[in-house]
């Protein structure tokens, strides 16, 4: 009965799972190009693409059927001759800035590039005219000396 | 006194940032990922029949009208949750054009049995390829499509009974 009652119980914790498809995954999710230099460039961009389904985590790092089948598009327009650059540009053509880990210059994400050089920019202003000020002053002692 | 108080600044500051990151903590997070494709032409596609049943789908068979194009799978849980949507849908006169994610002939044809029959074709996209070409992120996602081929209208998980009217409406505004 508590055998029984075990199997009911973990038939029912692995229901989610059912959620997953079982279909085997795209060509090239998982097996890596021939040529060691295009997979080197796939594997750079692949680590600097979003996983859409699990948020976290890259294409590379993620085991999720839609990340398997984001790395096959990757392999494959490598393959065919795109530049990770132009794959990069599609898929921000389609799901925005957000898919992309590498930092760009947009309309939105301006401020984060503009932000540290204006601090920059101030406390060095800041700190010129203080350190001015005191040799200034300090002349003036060294004057009345 | 007043360069006293100046001194309690950065505690503030910091009381403040921790303080938006509590309240922050307890906000629901916005799991949706919108495509940047609305108004943007459909890509090419020709994909296979997902089933015997019925035709494949490719962009060519959005001309005419506008229609629906519904992203689903047959594992897909929340699909069978809008089901009753689509049929209602299709009984106002809507034509769905399905496309099945990574998806079995016979798990296609069992899905639709059990839970009806919605659509006028159903594409067969065995590795998401039309899917991320469109910038939709999961199943199940609904595109309105205008009668030039053009994507209009996103609708990001399964159809509630209250999302009929919007899409409706979405439809008569690609006329």
């Amino acid at each position: 009965m508590i055998r029984l009652l075990l199997a009911v119980l973990l038939g029912v914790l692995a229901l989610p799972t059912l959620a997953q498809d079982t279909m085997p995954p795209a060509p090239y999710a998982y097996n890596q190009l021939e040529d060691p230099r295009l997979e080197a460039e796939a594997s750079a961009l692949m680590h600097t693409l979003r996983c859409l389904k699990c948020q976290s985590q890259s294409i590379a790092d993620s085991d999720a059927p839609m990340a398997g089948d984001m790395r096959h598009q990757v392999r494959s327009r490598i393959l065919a001759g795109e530049s990770p650059a132009e794959i990069r540009g599609w898929l921000i053509a389609r799901y925005g800035d957000y898919v992309s880990y590498e930092p760009e210059v947009s309309k939105s994400t301006w401020p984060l590039f503009a932000v540290p050089v204006l601090v920059i920019l101030v406390v060095a202003g800041v700190l010129l005219r203080r350190l001015g000020k005191r040799r200034n002053e300090g002349d003036g002692a060294g004057e009345t000396a | 006194m007043g360069k006293r108080l100046w001194l309690w600044a950065p505690l503030a500051l910091f009381a403040f940032f921790a303080g938006l990151a509590g309240y922050m903590l307890t906000q629901d997070k916005d799991e949706f990922v919108e495509s940047e494709m609305i108004g943007q032409p459909l890509p090419d596609f020709a994909l296979p029949a997902a089933f015997d049943g019925l035709p494949g789908a490719s962009k060519a068979d959005f001309a005419g009208s506008p229609k629906l194009l519904n992203i689903w799978a047959s594992w897909c849980l929340p699909c069978i949750a809008e089901a009753p949507q689509l049929e209602a849908l299709k009984a106002q006169g809507v034509e769905i054009i399905g496309i099945a994610i990574r998806d079995r002939p016979a798990d296609v044809a069992n899905f639709l049995g059990r839970y009806g029959n919605p659509y006028s074709r159903i594409g067969s996209d065995r590795i998401s390829e039309v899917q991320l070409a469109i910038g939709s992120s999961g199943v199940p996602e609904t595109f309105v499509i205008d009668a030039k081929g053009v994507i209009r209208y996103q609708h990001i998980g399964d159809i509630r009974e209250s999302d009929v009217p919007k899409l409706l409406a979405e439809l008569e505004k690609a006329q």
